[in-house]
């Protein structure tokens, strides 16, 4: 049995509310199934004798576009799958190699609800190993204001990330 | 380094290069490989029915865009290696800086990516930074703007990417 789908609304959430961490053991197949998956074909993210002695790097690291794909699933499984990616924008400080330990965390830092009546939310996350931040992000996401509100059904000056 | 950038590489900057198509029309197996990447279980990308209930069909996640423009490793008749955002490797070739990372990445989301449209693409340089030093090595960093629509015409999304092109230091 699944659980049942919640979407949560706007109404729900405040600024200053923490969303739940996500940790997750990295290993060489994360890696490489994340580099696959977006089909980045660079060695760096496949070739450890490569990574270390070409780029400098102690082995092989996880790709950006597959950093993009874990800050969605941490944000979308907060939200709900209402939830809408309008915009974001991440840093990377360092990068997360295998046996290393990832965890996500996000603090919302505003609600608001633009003139066309599409409900954001702005999160500011974390991608942390330890004590160190590997990535700072910020998200804007789409949230409905109510639970008969969609905001996949928004499009031209209806949606405005 | 030197501090001068060729006036070559000047000119690319605001101009609209690689202009280019998907070269497969999106198609869904992508979509559960990257959702099984990150154990990603949004029933959006996994139930038909959510997705035909919340998006009017299935839909890719918005985080895949830049992943569809990535071309094949080998295909028949290609010479050279086909590389993803050409502009980040002419400008590492042009400016003789052998090594690069990306720093920034900020992706703006338009509509959303359904299985069977074929996107388009160009690739647009924004800036180079002057010689810099990091724990990395001397270089300079650059901003690249990737701008992608469907077969209407409607804009997917905008990705813009900072890199940081460097020689090892000694």
């Amino acid at each position: 049995m699944t659980n049942p789908i919640h979407n949560r609304t706007t109404a729900e959430i405040h600024a200053g509310d923490t969303l739940p961490t996500l940790s997750y053991d990295v290993t060489a197949t994360t890696v490489v199934l994340g580099a696959l998956a977006t089909r980045d074909w660079r060695p760096m993210h496949h070739d450890k004798d490569f990574a270390v002695n070409r780029n400098g790097t102690k082995d092989i690291f996880l790709n950006t576009p597959n950093q993009a794909a874990w800050f969605e699933r941490y944000l979308t499984d907060w939200t709900g799958p209402k939830g809408r990616l309008g915009k974001i924008r991440f840093r990377m400080r360092d990068s997360v190699f295998p046996g290393d330990t990832m965890a996500f965390n996000g603090t919302v830092e505003a609600v608001e609800t633009d003139d066309a009546g599409c409900g954001w939310a702005n999160v500011e996350l974390k991608l942390t190993v330890g004590d160190k931040t590997v990535t700072d992000c910020t998200a804007k996401i789409a949230l409905p204001v109510s639970e008969a509100d969609n905001p996949w059904k928004r499009a031209g000056e209806d949606w405005k990330p | 380094m030197s501090d001068e950038i060729p006036a070559e590489v000047e000119g690319w900057i605001g101009e609209e290069r690689y202009a280019e198509k998907t070269e497969f029309p999106i198609e869904m197996g992508y979509v559960y490989t990257s959702c099984a990447s990150v154990e990603n279980g949004n029933p959006l990308f996994w139930d038909e029915k959510v997705a035909q209930e919340l998006a009017g069909g299935p839909i890719a996640p918005p985080s895949m865009i830049s992943a569809w423009f990535r071309p094949h490793h080998w295909a028949p008749g290609r010479t050279k290696q086909a590389q993803p955002l050409q502009v980040h490797f002419d400008l590492k070739e042009k400016l003789d800086l052998p090594e690069a990372v990306m720093t920034d990445n900020t992706i703006t989301f338009g509509v959303p990516v359904r299985p069977g449209d074929t996107l388009e693409t160009c690739q647009i340089l924004r800036s180079i930074s002057p010689p810099k030093t990091t724990k990395l090595g001397t270089g300079r960093f650059w901003e690249i703007d990737v701008v992608y629509t469907n077969q209407r015409g409607e804009h997917v999304g905008t990705e813009s990417y900072t890199g940081f092109g460097y020689k090892r230091g000694a």
